[in-house]
């Protein structure tokens, strides 16, 4: 493998740096290096970060290639500068079994493009009745250590326990989806005002908070890890600030749509704007924002959830739920956190890489940029201006509620141990 | 600009009054001995309606075919929308018939918004109730129909509801003839309040331009007019409240709280009623009691809204400030 | 309605004043009594707007003639006329006959201007959704000529040669605060239907 020198990016936003691939790894950084052998990349003005990892992305395959597969999923992932990527588990079949896990997991290798960390169900066929085999999971050749029936929530205050306890044993985390089934009956968007209005049915904040109060109390009761999938109101900020003053084992994650969107879009009845959990209301939006900056929300991930074209064209009742994010969520963190100076670019690499590996427990990804470690890493151009395009989209899916928004910053490249992806903002 | 009704909020007071005044002189023609006008020749008026609503949908077949519009009725059962067409495909369907207007009903709450503002069709669409969300013919014959009674069919003419005093009760949660009449009766300057148990009330009410009771005792000696929504004994299962025996005690209108009204004030109910649960037979069939009426106005309203968006190159209501989607 | 505006500052010359639309319609309702031998099952009806102020104005000549009251109503065509899909919708007026009805009767129609003959066109289909009479009349303050349909006044104030560059505009004490019939030019697009 050649030799590829990045010259005069910042990285994590310092002071202009060359940074020397060699192979699969960084073998130098410093000023003045000497680029003999090696394909330069001019990059000054740049910001260089470790490849980002997502803890959250519907890959859809098996079961709806026509939305989304492993190779479209993990070309969009590369755009969007991620180098990881974990693939939830509400395929078809669900990936409750040693054997889906696996084969997502080798179709990620066949990929190239970004690596596929499968994450596996909690309970068989997302049912929320019985465990699936999670340890079989974890010895399998995917590795899981991430388990979620994302999509549903493990409702039953038993299997959840039971499920915080059990992957003790490997060191796993169940990721949550919050959502009270009951509280959420015919839920088509946040209940507040604008439901009132519009006359659709509402989706409570306590709905989400009252299983994240349940959820943290369980992992503080075991003595487990419980990570929050997609919080998205200021009282769930709330609990989890107030777990983690405990000094509870308690993670949490937000998307980059719930920093930005609010429900008054709904008003359009455009079902690119369905999703869950709901867009919610301005002031949940910045309550999101400073516990990100803060810590309190230790990560962002995607939710990236690609849908068909008719599944969205159509009236909001029948529209699927969910947004594809891989491709505008680090433009979406950069306008709404870094833009807005609540964290600088350190920060970002903290919360959409550093954090998320450690939190999925990820190997080779989320580390630091320098001499030894393996060259994933992402080229980010933060003066960068334009709109939103879903055409040009590498993802199978065009839900994308930013379409012709203007957002700030372009990942130009992406390298996946020391291989670019994605060279000058195109895959490679 | 396009010309639709789709919403209550979309119409400014000076249309609701010119739908009003419109309304009052497509009364008129009823009476006469040759009940058509030939204003809608060579229009054809599409009833499109996924939900059963026999009531609404013959009144506005009623309303079209005085107008002498062609009228297409698309009933979702027994049609390909039952057989998995979207509603996409239907609407192009009627496009390429060349509707002139389609009338919706739908079960989904924003679907005449999605078919008015989807580029799927060209013609006007008027909404004929859209899941919870809004019913505004239902509410603007409601408004016609106080008019009438509160301030005179001719000496109403011109003039808007301004300080009365109406009265809302029932299943206000789940019911898009409250949230239309809320806002239309707000526009034509009415004050209303809305009485309900609150686990019927909506989360956000509080931003609606009305006030909320949870007594109905309390505001019938202050209410020109009393309108009784229907309540669907199944919300009994759904824990909104524990038995209909209580709920009729508390909320529904017998004549001795009939009584408690200003000898003026009307008992209005959008149909159907369920009689012994928000209303009794004695009050609905009391001569304060509106219900016929209003079915009768039902088709005046029609006929003029379906007029004033089709009777001519454009509409004559200012019309749908169709709101826009944030930075498209 | 009257469709025509004047819009220009100073062309605007008045051929009937006050004193003259007064001394027609006398002349108008004498024509009147004469024709219909007595008039007395003749019913007015006025064509919104001005054209009811003018049969009001009439039946009370009349009732001076001849002792006795006329019925006098409004006869409304917007829903009735041929340009509908020419302008935007319009606002509708008062369709009002008088409760003896008008089966039977002799209704003379009375409107401001006669033009194109459009709208008399109209108001005899809506005529006929209401009733049959025994015949129909048509009385005009003005008629200014450029038929496009085969309809005559029965009778008439003023006959004005005009050309199409000119308008003919009605003003009345009831909607106008004066009584006037002027002659302009007209300078903006051609609007006139009538």
């Amino acid at each position: 493998m050649s030799k590829i020198l990045i010259r005069g990016a910042r990285i994590l936003g310092g002071e202009p740096r060359d940074v020397l691939i060699d192979g699969e790894t960084v073998a130098e950084v410093g000023t003045g290096l000497d680029a003999a052998g090696a394909t330069v990349i001019e990059a000054e003005g740049q910001i260089l970060l470790p490849g980002l990892v997502d803890l959250h992305t519907h890959l859809r395959e098996p079961g709806r290639e026509d939305s989304e597969t492993v190779l479209t999923g993990t070309r969009a992932a590369a755009v969007g500068g991620f180098t990881a990527v974990h693939a939830m588990a509400n395929t078809f079949p669900v990936a409750d079994t040693a054997g889906v896990v696996e084969q997502v997991w080798r179709l990620g290798k066949e990929s190239g493009y970004c690596d596929v960390q499968p994450v596996g169900a909690v309970t068989v066929g997302l049912e929320g009745k019985q465990l699936a085999e999670l340890g079989a999971m974890h010895d399998s050749a995917a590795g899981v250590k991430v388990f979620s029936d994302d999509g549903k929530c493990v409702d039953d205050a038993v299997i959840m326990r039971r499920a915080l306890e059990y992957v003790k044993a490997f060191d796993g985390v169940v990721a949550q989806h919050a959502q009270e089934p009951r509280l959420t009956e015919g839920a088509q968007m946040n209940e507040g005002i604008v439901s009132a209005e519009l006359g659709l049915g509402g989706w409570p904040a306590v709905a989400e908070e009252s299983i994240i109060a349940r959820d943290v109390l369980l992992a503080a009761h075991v003595d487990s890890r419980v990570h929050i999938c997609h919080l998205s109101t200021a009282g769930s900020v709330e609990i989890v600030r107030w777990a983690k003053s405990k000094g509870w084992n308690v993670t949490a994650e937000v998307t980059p749509h719930h920093l930005l969107l609010t429900d008054e879009l709904v008003r359009t009845y455009n079902p690119v704007y369905k999703v869950n959990p709901p867009l919610r209301t301005e002031a949940d939006v910045l309550a999101l924002r400073e516990a990100l900056a803060d810590g309190t929300i230790d990560c962002v991930a995607t939710d990236h959830a690609p849908h068909p074209h008719e599944d969205k064209d159509c009236e909001w009742a029948a529209a699927a739920m969910g947004m594809v994010g891989l491709e505008t969520a680090l433009s979406v963190v950069q306008q709404t956190m870094v833009d807005t100076g609540l964290i600088d670019w350190a920060g970002v690499a903290d919360r959409m890489s550093f954090r998320p590996a450690a939190i999925g427990r990820l190997e080779g990804h989320g580390r630091p940029v320098s001499a030894g470690e393996p060259a994933n890493l992402t080229l980010v151009d933060p003066a960068y201006r334009g709109a939103v395009d879903p055409a040009g989209f590498a993802s199978r899916s065009r839900n994308t509620p930013y379409q012709g928004r203007e957002l700030p910053g372009r990942v130009t490249h992406t390298f996946l141990r020391g291989r670019a992806t994605v060279v000058d903002g195109k895959l490679a | 600009m396009k010309r639709h009704l789709i919403s209550a909020a979309d119409l400014t007071r000076d249309d609701a009054v010119l739908i009003l005044d419109t309304a009052e002189e497509m009364a008129r023609v009823a009476d006469r001995p040759i009940k058509k006008l030939p204003t809608l020749r060579g229009r054809t008026v599409v009833n499109l309606f996924f939900e059963d609503s026999t009531r609404t949908r013959i009144s506005f077949e009623a309303a079209a075919k005085r107008l002498s519009a062609d009228v297409i009725n698309f009933s979702a059962k027994g049609s390909s929308v039952s057989k998995g067409e979207s509603l996409k495909d239907t609407a192009l369907t009627l496009e390429a018939m060349g509707a002139d207007a389609v009338v919706i009903r739908h079960g989904a709450s924003g679907a005449p918004y999605r078919l008015a503002t989807s580029g799927w069709i060209d013609g006007a669409v008027v909404n004929a109730g859209d899941g919870t969300h809004e019913h505004p013919t239902q509410a603007l014959l409601d408004a016609f129909t106080m008019r009438r009674r509160l301030v005179g069919a001719d000496s109403g003419l011109g003039r808007d509801l301004e300080g009365r005093r109406i009265t809302i009760v029932g299943d206000i949660l789940h019911s898009r003839v409250a949230r239309s009449n809320v806002h239309l009766l707000t526009t034509l300057g009415a004050h209303v309040t809305l009485v309900a148990p609150p686990t019927l009330v909506p989360v956000g009410v509080e931003k609606w331009p009305c006030n909320v009771s949870y007594s109905l005792d309390n505001v019938l000696a202050k209410s020109d007019a009393v309108m009784m929504l229907r309540v669907q004994r199944e919300r009994m299962n759904a824990a909104y409240f524990p038995t209909e025996r209580e709920y009729s005690r508390r909320y529904g209108l017998d004549g001795e709280r009939m009584a408690k009204m200003p000898e003026h004030a009307i008992v209005m109910h959008p149909g159907p009623m369920v009689r012994g649960m928000e209303i009794t037979a004695e009050v609905a069939d009391s001569d304060r009691c509106t219900v016929v009426e209003q079915v009768a106005n039902g088709v005046s309203i029609r006929m003029a809204v379906l007029y004033l968006l089709l009777g001519g190159s454009d509409t004559a209501l200012s019309a749908a400030p169709a709101r826009t989607e944030e930075n498209k | 309605m009257d469709a025509q505006h004047d819009h220009t500052g100073n062309a605007a010359r008045p051929v009937l004043e006050a004193p003259d639309i007064a001394r027609v319609l006398t002349r108008i309702a004498h024509e009147i009594v004469e024709r219909a031998k007595g008039a007395d099952d003749v019913v007015l009806l006025g064509i919104p707007t001005r054209g009811v102020f003018l049969a009001r104005r009439l039946a009370e000549k009349l009732q001076e003639i001849t002792g006795r009251k006329t019925p006098v109503g409004s006869l409304d065509i917007t829903m009735y006329r041929d340009d509908l899909r020419m302008r935007p919708a319009r606002a509708l007026a008062r369709t009002d006959i008088p409760g003896e009805g008008i089966e039977g009767s002799l209704v003379v129609l009375v409107d401001d201007v006669l033009f194109s003959g459009r709208t008399i066109r109209a108001a005899l289909d809506a005529l006929g959704d209401i009733g049959r009479p025994r015949a129909v009349q048509l009385a005009v303050l003005v008629d200014r000529g450029h038929r496009e349909l085969p309809i005559r006044a029965d009778y008439v104030g003023k006959n004005l040669p005009t050309s199409l560059r000119e308008t003919v505009k009605v003003q009345l004490a009831e909607e106008d605060g004066r009584d006037a019939v002027l002659l302009g030019v007209k300078q903006a697009t051609p609007t006139d239907a009538r």
